[in-house]
């Protein structure tokens, strides 16, 4: 079956030609979730922006290829690019509190994007929206959508925006930390509705996490990320069965556990750091020669 | 929660004020005609310096006292208020106009639109604002669209400085960044989303800078670059006031009472505007 979304061999710079990415391989099947987990600055999320097309003007890609559904986004010009995101991606963002405009109210914003991008009529767009919030269990959808965002509490903001990407039916949906700036108490909940709507659509999700409990829960696959560097790709249980790299060892070991309380925090070992120094650097010295 | 809301809603004290006050005078420039009680023109030398109405010798029709040349000065305010109010408005959209659609580049494209527009800026405000204002009514000549254009010339530059800050921080924010992913394109991205993020400050700088306009062509009349002098204005009034400080002080000071009042209720209008049509605020 054809891929979802397709990277190959992802590399991109910033200004001083450092990489933040190093050659990034991963497909997302359809209807499968991938996880993309690694500590802060890793690049995860870069991944995410460059796959939606909204990279940061500093950061250049200089190698690889990204194919959403077989079409290469390379070989498409600006204007194809952007239709062919809009249309067939959607990205549940990391903080609901700036991710809505908050100046409009939540109805038009939501059925505009329907409306305008993708030309449906208005009565259908209202359908489609109500359909969705009632799916994210908003239970009183006509005043939430008369609301302005900041009327909205944090949790119930997610839910909107959950509901608002799910709307179009997009085959792959960029899942930027959704749960990180919410209550703890909250987070069980949007969890457990992603999941679910997931399911229910069918969607490809690429869900870019530092917290592997969430990625134990959600995902199907993951990919361990260090440096900008895949070090590690595996369906998840075996990952949390059997950790190849040191790395991820490292990592799910760093895991504060409910049973053990006070056990103190483990950080990433010396010796498995000084590892993938190693190996960041050999990837450097093997790409450097074919771009000068 | 209910009820502080609507106490939010509801008019504050501080726009009732000054809205109050910014409705009265504008009322009373648009009904000169009907409601000044003399002439503003009109020269009656057996009147000359009669005091306020409830100073002794003072007489009745002119309550606010006449000045050396016995002109009416209630009525001179009053028809003085015409020229104040056409050039705060005249002056200060057009200034915003410039400024803010200017801004409003710089700040959500950034990049070379960015530098250049800011360059500008920076030159511009090395100006000495009054000095400028007065070379070009120089040049332009004197007369009511020469005092316009000359405060809108200078003065863009303060919308164009607040608005380019404003729209960089929201170009920054996560809804812009998904109206990009969802297909919008760029124009309309900063049409239809930023700029409704924006214009509660266009608002309150809006009327701060009526507020400023009426100053700049009050410092104009009085250093006599204004308008024909045959017109009362409220800063000519004031040059007048300062000749006769001795004699009759109420021509200086009730003119100035009236520019110090209806600047600060401009921007204190601006303000209250502001935190009301805020949403996040409000």
């Amino acid at each position: 079956m054809e891929p979802c979304l397709e990277i190959r061999c992802l590399s991109a710079v910033l200004p001083n030609e450092r990489r933040v990415l190093r050659s990034v391989s991963l497909a997302v099947q359809p209807g499968e979730v991938r996880a993309l987990v690694g500590e802060s600055g890793a690049g995860k999320t870069m991944i995410g922006k460059a796959v939606l097309g909204v990279l940061p003007k500093s950061v250049r890609i200089v190698e690889g290829e990204m194919l959403i559904e077989g079409e290469d986004l390379g070989r498409l010009d600006a204007k194809a690019r952007r239709t062919l995101i809009g249309a067939r991606t959607a990205l549940i963002p990391q903080d609901p509190l700036t991710a809505l405009n908050p100046s409009r109210r939540i109805g038009p914003q939501m059925t505009d994007r329907l409306v305008r991008i993708l030309g449906w009529s208005g009565e259908k767009a209202d359908k489609r929206i109500r359909q969705l919030l009632d799916e994210v269990q908003i239970r009183e959808p006509e005043r939430v959508l008369k609301c302005y965002p900041h009327e909205l509490s944090g949790g119930m903001r997610q839910r909107v925006l959950i509901a608002a990407a799910f709307a179009a039916e997009p085959r792959l949906i960029v899942a930027d930390e959704p749960t990180t700036a919410l209550d703890v108490t909250v987070q069980k909940q949007i969890l457990r509705l992603i999941a679910q709507l997931q399911r229910d659509h069918g969607t490809a999700i690429l869900f870019v996490t530092h917290d592997l409990g969430v990625v134990a829960k959600i995902s199907q696959k993951v990919s361990v990320l260090y440096a900008g560097k895949v070090v590690e790709e595996a369906q998840t249980a075996d990952l949390f069965a059997s950790p190849q790299h040191p790395y991820t060892r490292a990592l799910i070991a760093a895991t504060p556990r409910y049973t053990d309380p006070y056990a103190s925090l483990k950080p990433v070992d010396e010796t498995v750091l000084a590892g993938l120094a190693d190996e960041i650097a050999a990837a450097d010295r093997a790409w450097r020669p074919s771009h000068g | 929660m209910d009820e502080a809301r609507i106490s939010r809603r509801g008019l504050s004290p501080r726009l009732w004020l000054a809205g109050g006050w910014l409705l009265l005078a504008l009322l009373a420039a648009i009904f000169a005609p009907l409601i000044a009680t003399q002439d503003p023109l009109a020269q009656d030398l057996m009147l000359e310096r009669l005091p306020p109405f409830w100073l002794d010798g003072a007489e009745p029709g002119y309550w606010l006292g006449t000045d050396s040349l016995g002109r009416d000065l209630l009525s001179r305010l009053i028809f003085g208020g015409r020229i104040a109010f056409i050039v705060a408005f005249a002056a200060a959209s057009a200034a915003c106009l410039i400024g803010s659609a200017l801004g409003l580049i710089a700040g959500y494209f950034g990049g070379w639109a960015d530098r250049i527009i800011s360059r500008v800026v920076d030159v511009w405000m090395a100006f000495p604002p009054v000095l400028f204002a007065i070379l070009l009514v120089a040049v332009l000549g004197t007369g009511l669209s020469s005092v316009i254009i000359a405060i809108a010339v200078i003065d863009w530059t303060r919308f164009c400085r607040v608005i380019r800050a404003e729209a960089m921080s929201q170009a920054r924010m996560d809804y812009v960044e998904s109206a990009r992913i969802a297909g919008y394109g760029r124009t309309g991205i900063m049409l239809r989303e930023v700029l409704p993020n924006v214009l509660p400050s266009v608002v309150a700088l809006l009327s701060l800078e009526m507020g400023i306009a009426v100053i700049v062509e009050a410092i104009l009349s009085f250093v006599n670059l204004s308008i024909s002098t045959d017109d009362p204005t409220w800063g000519g009034i004031i040059a007048e006031g300062r000749l006769s400080i001795h004699q009759a002080w109420w021509v200086l000071v009730f003119p100035l009472a009236t520019l110090i009042l209806t600047v600060l209720s401009f921007s204190q209008f601006g303000e209250g505007l502001k935190t009301r049509f805020d949403p996040v605020l409000r």
